[in-house]
């Protein structure tokens, strides 16, 4: 069972992910990178993650999605007109991407420690968020505050970056 | 029941995924759009290494979750401010196609 919705997940993620790269259409590209992330939420609740599921429902899905759409409809922008299909480009791609791949095949396949089931968890339904939170203020208080300063930044940033005119 | 491989598997192929995104499409924003799927594939994997090695007390590695948390953040960050910066482009030159983009071409 769990096997079937692993496969079911990945592969709605991996085909999606395959439209946001060949789909010529900016906005056919966001939806289809939304259902991506929805999968991928999905696989996350095999791995007994829910708070990462819900997080990247929420951000991902959500803010970031919105984001994307926003921009694309912002610039008004079209199906991307068919230009000259430069060779190399796609012969490089093709070499680096394929690489990538049979190189991981390979190492991940050769190694039988990888090769194990998930082992059952102590508490089955333990209370996910109350770790990851007890966790992130105990351990990583100092990283957690830095990553705020790290949000207002990037908030200060873009107004900066959206001006019509620096001063 | 999927393997600890089954999950390092899918994510690299979301990986290359993304990385051919990057690599193969000329408009700014599906190159954004493989970036972020790139992010997701180390997710995906940080999890999966996070579910299938337990501790000690037989509960997951809570590290490599908040370690994704912090991975979702800075991600946020980073298409807010790359948006921004595709806006202000889109302003000055009216593209976002790579090529079109030029000027600082040796």
């Amino acid at each position: 069972m769990q096997l079937v919705l692993f496969w079911i997940f990945s592969l709605l993620m991996l085909l999606s992910a395959m439209g946001v790269v060949f789909f010529r259409n900016p906005v056919s590209s966001a939806m289809s990178l939304v259902l991506s992330f929805i999968a991928l939420a999905a696989v996350f609740v095999t791995l007994d993650a829910f708070f990462i599921a819900v997080v990247q429902v929420l951000v991902y899905a959500g803010a970031v999605m919105v984001l994307f759409l926003f921009i694309i409809m912002l610039l008004d922008l079209r199906e991307e007109k068919r230009r000259r299909v430069r060779l190399s480009a796609w012969l490089g791609g093709g070499l680096v991407v394929g690489g990538f791949i049979s190189a991981l095949l390979k190492v991940v396949l050769s190694l039988p420690a990888l090769l194990v089931t998930k082992p059952a968890m102590s508490h089955p339904l333990a209370n996910d968020i109350e770790q990851v939170g007890f966790n992130l203020f105990r351990n990583f208080n100092l990283p957690f505050q830095v990553i705020g300063v790290l949000l207002l930044v990037a908030t200060v940033g873009v107004v900066l970056l959206s001006k019509k005119e620096l001063k | 029941m999927p393997t600890l491989a089954h999950y390092l598997i899918v994510s690299g192929l979301l990986f290359a995924l993304g990385m051919a995104g990057v690599l193969l499409r000329r408009n700014l924003l599906i190159i954004f759009m493989g970036l972020e799927l790139m992010l997701n594939a180390a997710n995906l994997s940080l999890v999966a290494f996070s579910r299938f090695n337990l501790g000690p007390d037989g509960m997951p590695n809570y590290n490599a979750q908040v370690f994704v948390f912090f991975i979702i953040t800075v991600a946020a960050a980073e298409v807010a401010v790359g948006l921004a910066i595709i806006v202000a482009l889109y302003r000055a030159k009216q593209t976002t196609h790579v090529d079109d983009l030029n000027t600082l071409k040796f």
